[in-house]
């Protein structure tokens, strides 16, 4: 099948598309945006999290299909002409990042948060990203990477 | 991996950032799974489905048949020998007459859609006939059972004896403990591209630990000389062992080889679970002897590790586990006996601790209930027997440098404690979180203790060694060096320690890390806590040879001798300036390469396991607070505190984020993490079974730092990553046990251990 929709403020389109492919793999494999991550691709890390019509998805969990006609923004979106994100710009500076794998995931549900709730409490801060997993940092430098976005 | 260059300043013991940093957090990081290639095919891999099986015979006739399938090869199409392994090559790349593990790889597909080579994989009829399976490893040397190598089911056996050959002590304290099997759990699945060059050879780009012996299996199997399989580090993410092992390696080269198209793998998580070894279960029998007052006189330990049906590294995990399985302690009298066994299960082999966690939980509780029986604090029963600097280990082997059991387990104690719960408390923050199980009633507070140590770097006579190769030139009027090893970056950072000792030794801010391949030497492997000391001895010697070197050619120029480098100023002897480090170089580029290799270690006596095994120690301890549920079994770790000696930081960020992430890891062994087996087959592949800990499951952890100087290491560093995996767990576990009361001897400790 062919979808066409809007990913970071472009048109994109894909021919040829199977019927079981994710979103994910459409934006990995079809349109050149490899940022979203492959971790778990059945909706348990988080890594492969977007923005779809402005709400947060599992891009794993979403038909390519679906997509179809929608507005998709992915990490590689999230930085403006000015340059990184405050959320993108905390993480780096914090050491927030190690091997990254989840950090795709974990900047988009941050900066959903703080769209939502731009002083969060720590608790509230778990709660939101308990549906992204890392492997390496313990997470106590994402917590100060979402504090340092919260106050910057 | 695109090359990486910053201008951050930092030299050692500054905090830059990582030159990756701002690639990851945009989405361009090149990670293993994200390559691509004009014409590329995918492969998949078909894996048994059964714990151990004779292959009668594979028809990849309906596979191939099916539109869009590019290539199906089994084992009749390697052109090698078709054998892999770390230490014994003893697995198949394809296996042949019979499978030993369900997922043992079988058959390869090579398709121009993922999902044609998965369905293609499904028509490919392997003619089975099941065998009794060996699943106990306890029963493993026993007469009788199913032999799951052609040489028996033992694959290590190591005994120490020291001291008494029958101690005796006033008061003696035993115990039986089982761990279960953890999984490295990494994020990026294990991936890459295989990209032949239209001339028999190839280009391999793979997440790994260690190219260079990737290298060497890969030829093995393709029968091709190194210079026909080039590897490259693609971007990886995360290891913690589960990278030493070949994955996709000689797979993605096979069918790349046969359809001379790219071929690019990725494994689902669910195929992850198969497709790497595991954390070995242990089973260990412990008996400490000591005197009234809690002085040890003799421990005895009888360890069993869980190979699983291929050797991997089982044999050094022996080793550690055998060695280094009674903890930081001086104990005059020792007896282990310590065992790898092959059997029918998953193939275990490195995790982050490798052999010493599973025996810290032993070691640790038992160390509990001594201090309990003599009435001794349980801090100051590990302060009065804790290793010092100038001490013998249980193996005989002189601790010539820092080792501060006292200070650290002191350290952790005085560390400020999270407040007493009082009144109304948000929910999140009990156990069983937003779950609503409970708003405080039944829930009990414990503190819990831990220290441990480890070896850094390779043991027991391995050459372990790195190559580094820097290059110092003038680009744009400005000098600018360049640092080219194989030593895998695996998220620690250790591109960022190579940039700050190039800026340190070379005085130049400009550093840029070229990618990680194999055209140049061996950097050894990511693993054992060793980058930092041994590639960063490599980087550190390079640059010493670049700045003879440079020297020399001012010498030359300026016709003065005695001359050193001042930042980026040519000095003399009295210290005046006699020229800039971009006037000396002018047009040239200076370039040395160094293979560095650190302290000879040796093989262990093979009957009294004496000798000089280690090449260095790093010493952690941890105190855990948690809240038990005691009516449902839930467990809310409230802190997680830890001190470590890392005999100097070169970039203390980066260590704090080590500290805390393995801390996270060994926390994770304690309360969730375990790969269900049951006759041979894992119940759990998935991120939904198999729990690791999210941000909801981590408390606060507050990390004190030690700098004692190793001066036998560069710079006096000390390994960093892997000690707080091994003592953090423990901690957690006598946490638990303290509030609840429960003698809890196996981990991870699951609710129906607290309430039944």
């Amino acid at each position: 099948m062919r979808i066409e929709l809007t990913v970071n403020g472009e048109r994109h389109e894909a021919d040829d598309v199977w019927e079981g492919e994710s979103l994910l793999y459409a934006l990995r494999e079809r349109l050149g945006l490899p940022g979203s991550k492959n971790a778990c691709e059945q909706g348990e890390c988080g890594s492969c999290t977007v923005y779809m019509d402005g709400v947060p998805v599992c891009s794993c969990l979403v038909a390519a299909g679906q997509a179809q006609g929608r507005d998709v923004t992915t990490v590689e979106g999230l930085a403006g002409d000015d340059g990184l994100d405050p959320v993108q710009q905390a993480f780096v500076e914090c050491g927030a990042v190690q091997c990254g794998f989840c950090t795709p995931g974990f900047l988009v549900s941050t900066h959903d948060l703080l769209a939502r709730n731009p002083r969060p409490s720590d608790p509230e801060i778990r709660e939101a990203l308990a549906g992204n997993l890392c492997r390496c940092t313990g997470y106590e430098k994402i917590l100060d990477a979402v504090r340092t976005a919260a106050h910057s | 991996m695109t090359s990486t260059e910053t201008r951050t300043t930092g030299k050692i013991g500054d905090s830059p950032l990582r030159p990756d940093g701002t690639l990851k957090v945009t989405g361009e990081f090149a990670y293993s799974s994200d390559l691509w290639h004009d014409d590329m095919c995918w492969g998949v891999t078909l894996r048994s489905p059964h714990p151990h099986a004779r292959i009668h015979g594979i028809d990849v006739s309906a596979a191939l048949a099916l539109p869009g399938v590019h290539a199906v090869l089994t084992h009749a199409d390697v052109p090698g020998l078709n054998r892999v392994g770390l230490e014994h090559l003893d697995q198949p790349a394809l296996a042949e007459d019979v499978v030993r593990y369900q997922g043992e790889p079988v058959a390869l597909v090579a398709a121009d859609h993922p999902e044609t080579a998965r369905r293609a994989a499904k028509r490919i009829v392997v003619d089975y006939e099941e065998l009794p399976a060996l699943t106990d490893p306890r029963r493993a040397l026993d007469e009788g059972v199913p032999q799951v190598q052609p040489g028996g089911n033992l694959v290590r056996e190591l005994t120490i004896r020291r001291g008494d050959p029958a101690p005796q002590a006033p008061v003696v304290v035993a115990l039986d403990f089982e761990v279960g099997m953890q999984d490295q759990a990494f994020l990026g699945p294990e991936s890459g591209l295989a990209v032949p060059d239209g001339e028999g050879g190839l280009d391999l780009y793979v997440a790994t630990q260690w190219l260079h012996v990737d290298q060497q299996q890969v030829c093995r199997v393709l029968d091709l000389p190194p210079d026909r399989a080039r590897l490259h580090l693609a971007g990886v993410g995360g290891a913690f062992g589960g990278r030493e092992d070949l994955s996709i390696h000689v797979h993605a080269c096979l069918l790349a080889l046969h359809t001379g198209k790219p071929v690019k793998m990725s494994y689902a998580r669910d195929e992850s679970f198969f497709g790497h070894v595991h954390r070995h279960p242990a089973w260990l029998r412990y008996e400490f002897g000591a005197s009234e007052e809690g002085r040890l006189a003799y421990a005895k330990a009888d360890i069993l590790f869980d190979g699983g049906a291929y050797a991997s590294s089982t044999t050094a995990v022996v080793g550690n586990g055998g060695t280094l399985g009674l903890g930081p302690y001086n104990i005059p009298s020792v007896t282990v006996d310590a065992r790898g066994v092959y059997t029918n299960n998953p193939p275990c082999g490195a995790m982050r601790g490798f052999g010493c966690v599973q025996a810290a939980f032993a070691h640790e509780a038992l160390m509990d209930e001594l201090a309990d029986r003599v009435g001794v604090d349980r801090v100051e029963i590990r302060a009065l027997n804790g290793m010092r600097d100038g001490d013998l280990n249980i193996t005989g082997q002189l601790i010539d440098s820092a080792a501060p059991v006292a200070e650290l387990i002191r350290t952790v104690r005085d560390l400020p404690l999270p407040a007493s719960p009082e009144g109304e408390r948000d929910i999140r923050d009990l156990p069983g979180g937003a779950s609503n199980t409970t708003h405080g009633e039944g829930v009990v507070r414990g503190i819990g203790y831990a220290v441990t140590y480890k070896n850094v770097g390779f043991s027991e006579g391995f050459d372990d060694y790195s190559t580094a190769r820097v290059r110092l030139e003038l680009t744009g009027g400005e000098p600018v060096a360049t640092v080219h090893t194989a030593a895998a970056e695996v998220g620690q950072g250790l591109i960022t320690v190579e940039q700050q000792i190039c800026r340190t030794e070379l005085g130049v801010d400009r550093v840029v890390v070229h990618p990680k391949n194999t055209f140049v030497g061996s950097g050894g492997s990511t693993s054992a806590s060793r980058q930092t000391y041994v590639t960063g001895g490599a980087v550190k010697a390079a640059c010493e040879a670049v700045r003879a070197a440079v020297l020399r050619l001012a010498s030359a120029r300026l016709g003065v001798g005695g001359l050193r480098l001042d930042g980026d100023k040519i000095v003399s002897a009295s210290g005046e300036v006699l020229a800039s480090l971009a006037d000396v170089l002018g047009a040239e580029a200076v370039e040395e390469t160094v293979e560095w290799h650190h302290r000879p270690t040796e093989e262990i006596d093979p009957e009294t396991g004496q000798g000089n095994a280690h090449v260095q120690y790093a010493f952690s301890a941890h105190r855990a607070v948690v809240d038990v549920d005691v009516e449902l079994g839930l467990v809310k770790v409230v802190a997680l505190d830890t001190a470590q000696d890392v005999g100097k930081a070169i970039n203390p960020d980066a260590v704090v984020g080590q500290i805390q992430g393995g801390s996270a890891q060994g926390m994770g062994l304690a309360l969730m993490e375990e790969i269900v087996v049951t006759d041979g087959k894992v119940r759990n592949p998935s991120f939904t079974d198999y729990l690791i800990p999210t941000i909801l499951d981590m408390p606060p952890m507050q990390v004190k730092v030690l700098e004692y100087a190793d001066p036998h290491a560069p710079y006096g560093v000390r390994g960093v990553g892997e000690p707080p995996t091994i003592s953090s767990g423990p901690a957690v576990a006598a946490a638990i046990r303290a509030a609840t009361g429960k003698a809890l001897r196996r981990v991870p400790v699951r609710p129906e251990h607290i309430t039944l």
